[in-house]
């Protein structure tokens, strides 16, 4: 199962290794060969549409599923040898995980506190994440920004030196959302280690040192959130629609100036293009010239999302 | 190593040995208090118990000599009949059209029916007890009114024995049968609950020990146990005069091989259920033949010797049976050594068969 490589290949410094990583469910690939490397302090992200298999990835790297085929390791040791111990050196979030409904906020990390030889007091944890508030309220009456920062709570309570968190923020409000990176920004901050998962691109781009993004199984990109917009070859990108009707062609807009890429999904149109000042005067110049009408023009700073479409030609988020 | 989250470095020492339990006791607790703050469970497990004690105490009282229930034909010849059952004392007597006579027996109005002629004719219910006894009453009435002399006149000597009454043999049917439900569902619901939840999945990816997860469902079961079997125990005391014969260490030790057998049993039932109809489906498969075979509402000893090996292999046979000798006849645990056998066996074995068997996510 290790396809080959041998010990002395693997790397004991980094916080995370894998190679070839494989995980079928009955007729699906969820994972299709993955490699990744994460070194220590790094907070790294998995972007990806849902179903991308970002989550069985995640879950594979926890000890919680069992690759059907290639090599992990976690600090330096692998499962199968030394789970036990390294458990304590973890702290895991799960997506969907309800903590029981009837236990105070305070209860709860007493609970999760008792299994770890180390760790923060539940004093500290609740001022950190700041619930000290609602200590005594019961998991139920909390909102879900509350429940969320329970729940990354629950995976700082032993001290980790490696933190899984996937999807932390899905659900919360802005300003939940705000208050949960501030809390991850401290952790990294103090040396920890983080891998997320998450299809927030704004997210990413906050958080991350390194980026990958994942489709199908596979990794299609992998680099700082800003090496991978630097990919596109350009810093901004146009869209527009035009009512039915004959418009410029594919070979014409790649022509106009600045223009590195274009992108035609559903209709609409995207132009990647390196001199936003130029290329936007030539496409209307185009527009007008084929007697086209615009019934939609944007242009925004390229991002995360749209290196994603460049890979795949679809939208990160159409679920 | 990083220490985040970790204020600087003397402070943080000491700190952590101080605060944190032993998990197997953080776990029990938050059992326990999720238990209590569960209204339907406690609901459950104390005051459904006394509603049954009570409601069964009523109608099954003792009623010392009550008259003897007797239908009488509406025919020729009843006058008489009626006349002579009421000089001999303690009958009370029902005029029955005659049409009507077999279905006032098969529906309890009158166990049984005496229709006039030359001998009389006695209708009854050969399979109840009550009617026998009603037409053996009637027979001899009728008997000595038409003139018999009785052989002799032996000397009667009613016995009133302690923890004789249908309540005394009921109450320890009844506790036993709370450790039973208490135990399965208690254990089953919770660890399905946590399952569907995923709760179960985030506690694996801690360090924390499996077996002590499984161990910390079956002790907050004792914390229950002791509080439900008090509890019954005495309302039975208060309200029904239902002693506890035998010493109460021997009581409180039965108690706990039970709930520990049923605690095992829970467990087992659920290892594997991924929803909570799936676990009350399995619950009721495993208590409802014990509801009927192991003496609750009715003495196991109503059925056929051949099934009595399996009924007494079933631990709420041996538990029933244990409590009854302890709470009625008084004996000591040292009889018992072959239900507290049983129990054991029955906590034991899918508590390690569930360690096994056991679905963590």
């Amino acid at each position: 199962m290790y396809h080959g490589y041998n010990e002395g290949v693997m790397p004991q410094t980094g916080a995370l290794y894998c190679k070839g990583l494989v995980k079928k469910y009955a007729d699906v690939t969820a994972v299709d060969g993955l490699d990744l490397q994460v070194e220590r302090g790094e907070c790294f992200g998995l972007l990806g549409p849902n179903g991308a298999g970002k989550t069985t990835t995640i879950e594979i790297l926890e000890g919680l599923l069992a690759p059907d085929a290639g090599e992990v390791a976690v600090l330096g040791c692998r499962w199968s040898d030394d789970g036990a111990a390294l458990r304590p050196r973890l702290g895991i979030q799960l997506q969907e995980t309800q903590l029981a409904d009837k236990l105070t906020v305070a209860e709860t990390l007493r609970l999760f506190r008792s299994f770890y030889p180390a760790g923060p007091s539940v004093d500290e944890l609740l001022e950190t994440m700041e619930l000290t508030a609602k200590r005594n309220a019961w998991v139920s009456k909390l909102s879900g920004g509350q429940k969320q920062r329970l729940s990354v709570a629950c995976a700082l309570v032993g001290q980790p030196e490696l933190l899984f968190l996937d999807e932390p923020t899905t659900g919360l409000d802005p300003q939940s959302r705000r208050q949960l990176w501030e809390v991850l920004e401290r952790f990294r901050q103090a040396g920890g280690t983080i891998l997320m998962t998450t299809h927030y691109m704004d997210e990413a781009h906050a958080l991350c040192d390194r980026v990958g993004i994942m489709d199908r199984g596979k990794l299609i990109a992998l680099g700082t959130p800003r090496e991978l917009v630097a990919t596109l070859g350009a810093e901004h990108m146009i869209e527009f629609a035009i009512d039915a009707g004959r418009g410029p062609g594919d070979a014409e807009l790649r022509a106009l100036p600045g223009a590195r890429d274009v992108r035609v999904t559903n209709g609409s149109f995207a132009i990647a293009t390196s001199e936003l000042h130029l290329t936007v005067p030539a496409l209307l110049d185009a527009l007008g010239r084929h007697h086209a009408t615009l019934s939609q023009l944007s242009t925004h700073s390229a991002t995360l999302e749209d290196v994603f479409v460049t890979l795949t030609g679809r939208q990160l988020r159409d679920e | 190593m990083s220490r985040p989250l970790s204020p600087p470095e003397p402070a943080g020492l000491g700190r952590a040995a101080g605060e944190a339990r032993h998990p197997l006791l953080e776990l029990t607790l938050a059992r326990f208090r999720e238990f209590l703050r569960e209204p339907e469970a406690v609901f459950w497990v104390f005051a459904f118990p006394l509603i049954m004690t009570c409601a069964l105490g009523i109608a099954f009282r003792a009623r010392g000599t009550e008259p003897v229930i007797v239908g009488v034909g509406e025919q020729p010849g009843a006058d008489l009949i009626v006349s002579s059952l009421e000089q001999a004392t303690g009958f009370t007597i029902r005029r029955v059209p005659a049409s009507e006579v077999d279905r006032a027996v098969r529906d309890g109005r009158a166990p049984v029916v005496v229709i006039p002629g030359t001998p009389p004719a006695y209708r009854f219910d050969e399979a109840r007890a009550e009617s026998q006894v009603a037409r053996l009453a009637v027979d001899q009435a009728l008997q000595r009114a038409a003139g018999r002399q009785d052989a002799f006149a032996a000397i009667q000597q009613p016995v009133q024995t302690v923890g004789s009454r249908y309540i005394d043999w009921l109450v320890p049917g009844l506790l036993g049968m709370n450790i039973m439900g208490t135990g399965l569902w208690g254990v089953g619901f919770s660890i399905v609950q946590a399952r569907t939840k995923k709760l179960l999945k985030r506690l694996v990816a801690t360090p924390m020990s499996k077996a002590h997860y499984l161990l910390a469902q079956v002790l907050s079961r004792l914390i229950f146990l002791a509080m439900e079997t008090t509890v019954i125990v005495g309302f039975a005391w208060i309200a029904f005069d239902v002693k506890v014969q035998g010493a109460l260490w021997s009581l409180a030790v039965l108690a706990l091989a039970g709930a520990l057998s049923f605690g095992g049993l829970g467990l087992l039932i659920a290892s594997r259920a991924r929803t909570i109809e799936a676990v009350s489906g399995l619950m009721n498969l495993v208590m409802l033949p014990m509801w009927v075979l192991s003496g609750v509402f009715f003495a196991s000893s109503n059925f056929p010797d051949a099934v009595q090996p399996l009924i007494h292999g079933l631990p709420l046979t041996a538990l029933n049976d244990g409590l009854r000798a302890v709470i009625n006849e008084g004996r000591p645990l040292t009889a018992l050594a072959p239900e507290l056998a049983v129990m054991t066996a029955w906590g034991v074995i899918p508590f390690g068969l569930s360690l096994k068997l056991f679905r963590w996510q």
